[in-house]
């Protein structure tokens, strides 16, 4: 039954999965390509949208397209606010529900779960429809957008601070009180380290689901633009090339914290090991 | 002998612990206050909005946004929704079956690489996995405009290999916005999936193989039940979004491929007319719950048989 071609056939299956994963995961990165290269792209025309010649200039002035980077900073400000906001609130809430037992403690999972599992849509409209029952139909923009954003990145702080909680060693904590440290030392020095990558993989995941929103931003927005709104907005009138500019730099940034996440993490583990 | 065991008996009782271990949590009130702020800025933009949602899709449609709105328990909103949205409302459950389907097969052959074959890439791979998702939404979406429109590569690939007719094209039909939702919820897909097949054991495979069953059949038998929690999470996690989803439909569709987003988003802030907006807003949740608690029974009957 393990015969030569019984074998040949399972190397073969092996690696046509691993050829068939790494297919997928090219898929994905497609668009990345096109991005990156539009943004060095030199179009002859506004309205048809594709690579007509090389250029730097994109990157030398990529606030030469109209309102674009008005909409940048205003996305970048929502963005940090609703970070600290939903990341203060959320890592509260996780503290409360791993370190904490109280009652109604399942109801409070539920209402975290909720949020993300409903359609952008269906909560975009809701708050909308709240809005303007409470006469701010006039006055959608900044602080509407922030208020949303805070709202829906809350759940996700709690889901990944909560992770990192619960799997968290609790003989640490136990060993920091034995040698009588105190509860604010204790926390300072041994539960916070220990739960700070939690909590950075939070901020970062609500700075870009705030960053990216367009929605939920959309409905509540009024007349204030944010960078999704604007490239919407141009989608139907022509793209600048200065949006693939945005967006290549977002792509490296985010990798280049997500790599030195990562470095970090294996140096700690190397140095834990010996 | 224990570190405990040097810490004088009675000295741990009256002072609180600060940090008590999971295993038997502290009840008292810190729980609530820890709670109190994040929980009010849910109920508040998030459970009461529901409230206003539902009364506006009740109020008299004879209102408008500038004059204000009676409320008149105007249940004929939701019959109006109905007769005039039935098509966008179905096309969006359907679109979202179709790109959710695919974006199972593709997502559980990823999610198993990474799992299974990647070694000490894995890692990496993950990484690469929510890498592209950084970058926006709507500039990733742009980007399959280009690739697809009509005298592109695809295309153009396409029509040589004579799956597409000679005038055929993607952009502005289904299997364009269909395509577009798969790229866009994939990760959605991929990481439940991933964080559920990680966690088999690979023994348990190789156990079906040397008990002489075919990797398909070890496949179907062990690893695929193993991994139901994971497609349930992943399938829930893409079909959801997928169906509230307009911006695909938008920029890859035409206005045949019109999704019920499309169709709300319209109604609230081009056309005003906000109780029949509300009321294919609440249709869709509801339908969405019922759809979701249907499958979700289903899939738990299943994982016990």
């Amino acid at each position: 039954m393990n015969g030569p071609l019984q074998r040949l056939g399972r190397w073969v299956g092996s690696h046509l999965v691993l050829a068939g994963g790494l297919l997928v995961l090219l898929y994905m990165f497609v668009p990345i390509f096109v991005v990156v290269l539009m943004s060095f792209n030199d179009p002859d025309s506004r309205l048809i949208y594709r690579f007509d010649g090389f250029t730097l200039k994109n990157w030398a002035n990529p606030c030469a397209a109209d309102g674009m980077c008005g909409a940048l900073s205003r996305s970048i400000q929502i963005g940090l606010l609703a970070t600290v906001v939903a990341t203060l609130l959320g890592t509260l809430m996780a503290f409360a529900l791993v370190r904490h037992r109280f009652h109604g403690r399942s109801a409070a999972n539920l209402g975290i779960f909720l949020p993300m599992a409903s359609p952008e849509i269906v909560m975009g409209s809701s708050l909308l429809a709240l809005f303007v029952a409470a006469g701010f139909g006039g006055r959608l923009g900044f602080w509407t957008i922030l208020i949303a954003h805070i709202m829906f990145c809350l759940s996700f702080v709690v889901v990944t601070v909560r992770a990192r909680l619960a799997g968290l060693d609790d003989n640490l904590e136990q060993a920091a009180m034995d040698l009588y440290a105190t509860e604010v030392q204790t926390f300072r020095r041994v539960t916070l380290p220990l739960v700070f990558p939690g909590i950075l993989g939070a901020a970062l995941l609500s700075f870009s689901l705030s960053f990216d929103d367009f929605i939920i931003t959309n409905l509540n927005a009024g007349n204030t633009t944010t960078f999704p709104m604007y490239v919407w907005g141009v989608a139907q009138r022509g793209v600048p090339m200065q949006v693939n500019v945005v967006g290549t730099v977002m792509f490296l940034v985010s990798v280049v914290i997500v790599v030195a996440v990562e470095v970090r993490r294996r140096r700690q583990e190397r140095v834990l090991a010996g | 002998m224990t570190a405990t065991a040097t810490r004088p008996a009675g000295s741990s009782a009256p002072t609180p612990e600060p940090a008590p271990p999971a295993k038997r949590p502290r009840r008292n009130l810190t729980g609530y206050w820890l709670l109190l702020p994040g929980a009010l800025w849910l109920a508040v933009f998030f459970v009461v909005p529901f409230y206003s949602l539902l009364a506006t899709s009740l109020y008299d449609p004879g209102g408008s946004v500038l004059e204000g709105y009676d409320m008149s328990w105007a249940f004929g909103n939701y019959v109006t929704a109905i007769q005039e949205y039935w098509r966008p409302l179905v096309r969006s459950l359907w679109y979202g079956a179709v790109a959710t389907a695919i974006c199972l097969v593709l997502g559980y052959v990823l999610a198993y690489a990474i799992a299974f074959k990647a070694g000490r890439w894995k890692n990496l791979m993950l990484i690469l996995v929510i890498a592209p998702f950084f970058t926006s939404f709507l500039v990733r979406t742009l980007s399959w405009k280009l690739l697809l429109r009509d005298d592109g590569f695809v295309v153009d690939t396409l029509q040589f290999l004579h799956v597409l007719g000679a005038d055929g094209r993607l952009l502005a039909t289904p299997v364009a916005v269909i395509a577009g939702l798969v790229y866009n919820f994939l990760p959605f897909m991929v990481l439940p999936l991933y964080a559920s097949i990680d966690k088999i054991d690979p023994r348990l495979v190789e156990a079906a193989g040397d008990l002489y069953a075919r990797p398909f059949v070890g496949f179907f038998k062990v690893t695929w039940p193993l991994s139901l929690p994971g497609v349930v999470s992943g399938t829930l996690l893409t079909f959801i979004p997928a169906v509230g989803d307009y911006i695909n439909a938008q920029l890859l569709g035409s206005p045949g491929q019109r999704m019920i987003g499309n169709v709300i988003q319209n109604l609230f802030t081009d056309a005003g007319d906000y109780p029949v907006a509300g009321a294919l807003s609440v249709m869709l949740m509801l339908l969405i719950l019922v759809l979701v608690l249907v499958y979700v029974r289903r899939a738990g009957t299943e994982e016990l048989l």
